[in-house]
């Protein structure tokens, strides 16, 4: 018999029974955020108490004001979003969910704050109300998105019905050369192999360069996924991972860490596990990415030239091509290097940790914000953290907006917006339009590539700023 | 919820591919509560509506007559993807949409859409092609969706045949929610969890110090 992958371990022991194809998966951790609110509805509608409240968790993140936080929830001037906020700690309070709400000195994004607390560990099942939960699928365990009806499933069963996905194994191999990150590497797989490569699949990033990268860039990979159309993204735990969840205050301590760790040890893919598919990518020849259309997988090399129409390999390529054209105001021949901008976001769940946060300081150094540009760190504990390491002074004196943490531009819920029609180079995940403000254009990039973007107010190859 | 069995309406052919859910609900409008009077308008709201929701005179498909009564859509491939918004399916409910019939659809938002008794419905390329096809040949014609004997019949009385898993189906046909299929199940859940938490100790919640 063939081996098993990382995917089968956790898959096979979370099955808790099947019935006509489908599977009810047991969850181990949830999270959820102020959009959850329909999920406690559901609750009310058929009188039921969370079943396992202590395995779900709160985050205040998608309606937080990046502005300022004075004033506590007061303070927060838009009715609607005010609200929203009221509402997550009165339904979390009720419950008795624990809550990283607007007032935790751990507040933050629900795939940045889980992580650093030691919530996100390998072998599990980890759901959250929210498409990027794959982010925590770089610790080696079973991560993903779910819906809000879903979510309040969960609450009032601590389950899931699921249909067994396929699984993907990406090998990424190879050293990150000089100027490209973590967020290049995954603009690239999904440039290459398409936004289709992994629909409703299970993949596992695997190979050198993966094995090299720290837990954060890890954390950038996983994330991007679903932007590949995968269900979820996976990374074999190793010692990288122990290093990082070491002393984190939901981890297992005394013997119970040494217990864990030995059953952790057990869960990478074994050498004969066979995937349903396989594909490579060499990344030393890689170059930063930035995308220019309306969907992350239209990404280039910065170095690269927009596409024409003409080039399409068939007609509903064709019209894509023209429609996002159309709506991003860019012409065919153009070099992605003449772009000019009028905004950068360096923030969301894909690019707001402390190594992001480094990333564009160091940037940061070189000149002088050109266009409006806001830093918003992920979380509280990633603010303090690159304030002791002086990163906000950095910010400022460049010219760049240091903010509170929170989702912010990313999805442009809680008021940050874009002006009508501005375009903006943006750390984030989604290159939808209008996601950041109606009409809005965005262009996805790395931290240290929005950073360059901000001191000369246009796409610019971060490598040649030295 | 109400059950989904078989349903004659009103279909709307829609060309594009990659509609996300953004689009059938742009972010802002995710603060709405479910049965708020402006969902119905939010569906495809900026192609619809300006930014003060005023009618916008495009010739956009659902602001066109008889589409503004149509109550299943024939989109093309990945028909939902993007965020795992839940509201995307609310607006679309709101709107009068009980069936979607595409290519593909987005994962989380094909089981939204389910999980809130609207009818999602997968066929080949060319089956989409043709039902959209004679739609846009013959404006407001009418399509079936027959949940019970899972087939698609065209208006030219071709019928195209679906699958879908069946405890899924079992649930909109029943309409019956899936909390109350899993509280069926609730002894299970308790073995289970027993056995994992004894075997794996460490996977329980521990509190911090
Ligand atoms: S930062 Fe963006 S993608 Fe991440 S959780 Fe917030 S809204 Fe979702």
């Amino acid at each position: 018999m063939a081996g098993k992958t990382l995917f089968d371990k956790i898959w096979d022991s979370h099955v808790v029974t099947e019935v006509e194809g489908e599977t009810l998966v047991y969850v181990d951790r949830l999270l959820i955020h102020e959009g959850s609110r329909h999920s406690f509805s559901m609750l009310r509608d058929v009188e039921m108490e969370p079943y396992r409240v202590e395995q779900v968790f709160g985050f205040a993140d998608h309606y937080m004001p990046t502005e300022t936080t004075d004033g506590g929830i007061p303070g927060v001037k838009d009715e609607k979003i005010r609200g929203m906020l009221e509402l997550m700690e009165k339904n979390t309070a009720e419950f008795g969910v624990r809550n990283f709400g607007f007032h935790d000195p751990n507040q933050g994004i629900l795939h940045v704050v889980p992580p650093e607390q030691g919530i996100s560990q390998p072998g599990i099942v980890l759901c959250g109300a929210d498409s990027h939960t794959s982010t925590h699928g770089a610790f080696g365990s079973i991560s993903f998105g779910v819906g809000a009806s879903e979510s309040g499933h969960i609450m009032a069963t601590q389950c899931l019905w699921q249909q067994r996905p396929s699984t993907l194994r990406i090998n990424v191999e190879g050293a990150l050369p000089f100027g490209v990150y973590a967020k290049d590497i995954i603009l690239g797989v999904i440039a290459n192999f398409g936004v289709g490569i992994g629909v409703g699949q299970a993949i596992e990033f695997a190979g050198s360069c993966i094995e090299s990268m720290t837990m954060e860039q890890r954390m950038t990979v996983c994330n991007m996924t679903i932007e590949a159309a995968g269900r979820m993204g996976m990374i074999a735990p190793d010692d990288t991972t122990y290093e990082y969840m070491d002393g984190r205050p939901y981890a297992p301590k005394g013997t119970l860490w040494d217990e864990a760790l030995e059953y952790w040890q057990t869960l990478p893919s074994d050498e004969d596990a066979v995937f349903d598919r396989e594909e490579t990518l060499d990344v030393e020849q890689l170059v930063p990415m930035v995308t220019w259309g309306t969907n992350p997988g239209m990404a280039l090399p910065i170095t690269g030239i927009i596409p024409s129409p003409d080039e399409a390999q068939d007609e509903d390529q064709r019209r894509e091509i023209e429609v996002a054209l159309d709506y991003m105001d860019l012409r065919p021949g153009m070099g992605m290097a003449e772009i000019e901008i009028e905004r950068v976001f360096i923030g969301s769940c894909t690019n707001s940790r402390i190594e992001d946060m480094r990333a564009a300081a160091d940037v940061a150094t070189k000149g002088k914000a050109k266009v409006e540009t806001w830093v918003v760190p992920g979380s509280r504990s990633v603010k303090r953290q690159a304030e002791a390491e002086g990163l906000d002074k950095i910010f400022t004196d460049a010219g760049f907006e240091w903010r509170e943490p929170g989702c912010s531009l990313c999805t442009a819920l809680n008021g940050d917006l874009l002006n009508d029609g501005q375009r903006c180079v943006s750390t984030s995940n989604r290159n939808f339009r209008g996601r950041q403000g109606p009409n809005g254009k965005t262009h996805l990039a790395s931290p240290a590539m929005a950073a360059a973007a901000a001191i000369t107010g246009k796409l610019t190859d971060v490598r040649t700023l030295g | 919820m109400e059950p989904f069995t078989k349903l004659t309406a009103i279909a709307c052919p829609f060309d594009e591919i990659n509609v996300d859910t953004n689009q059938l609900c742009p972010t802002r409008f995710n603060k709405l509560p479910v049965g708020d009077p402006y969902l119905q308008k939010v569906m495809f709201h900026d192609q619809r509506f300006t930014r003060d929701g005023e009618r916008r005179n495009t010739d956009f498909v659902f602001n066109r007559e008889p589409y503004t009564k149509a109550q299943i859509i024939v989109a093309d491939r990945n028909w939902g993807i993007g965020s795992s918004r839940e509201s995307a399916v609310y607006a679309m409910a709101a709107f009068g949409i009980k069936s979607v019939i595409a290519v593909s659809f987005g994962d989380i938002h094909y089981g939204n859409l389910m999980k809130n008794g609207l009818c999602p419905v997968r066929l080949s390329q060319q089956a989409c092609q043709n039902l959209r096809g004679q739609l846009f040949d013959n404006r407001g014609a009418t399509i079936t969706v027959d949940l019970k004997e899972m087939k698609v019949i065209a208006p030219d009385g071709t019928e195209f045949e679906f699958d879908m898993h069946p405890l899924k189906r079992r649930c909109l046909l029943e309409g019956r929610d899936d909390i109350a299929l899993t509280t069926q199940y609730m002894d299970n859940i308790k073995t289970f969890e027993a056995k994992h938490h004894s075997d794996k100790p460490f996977m329980k919640v521990q509190e911090p110090e």
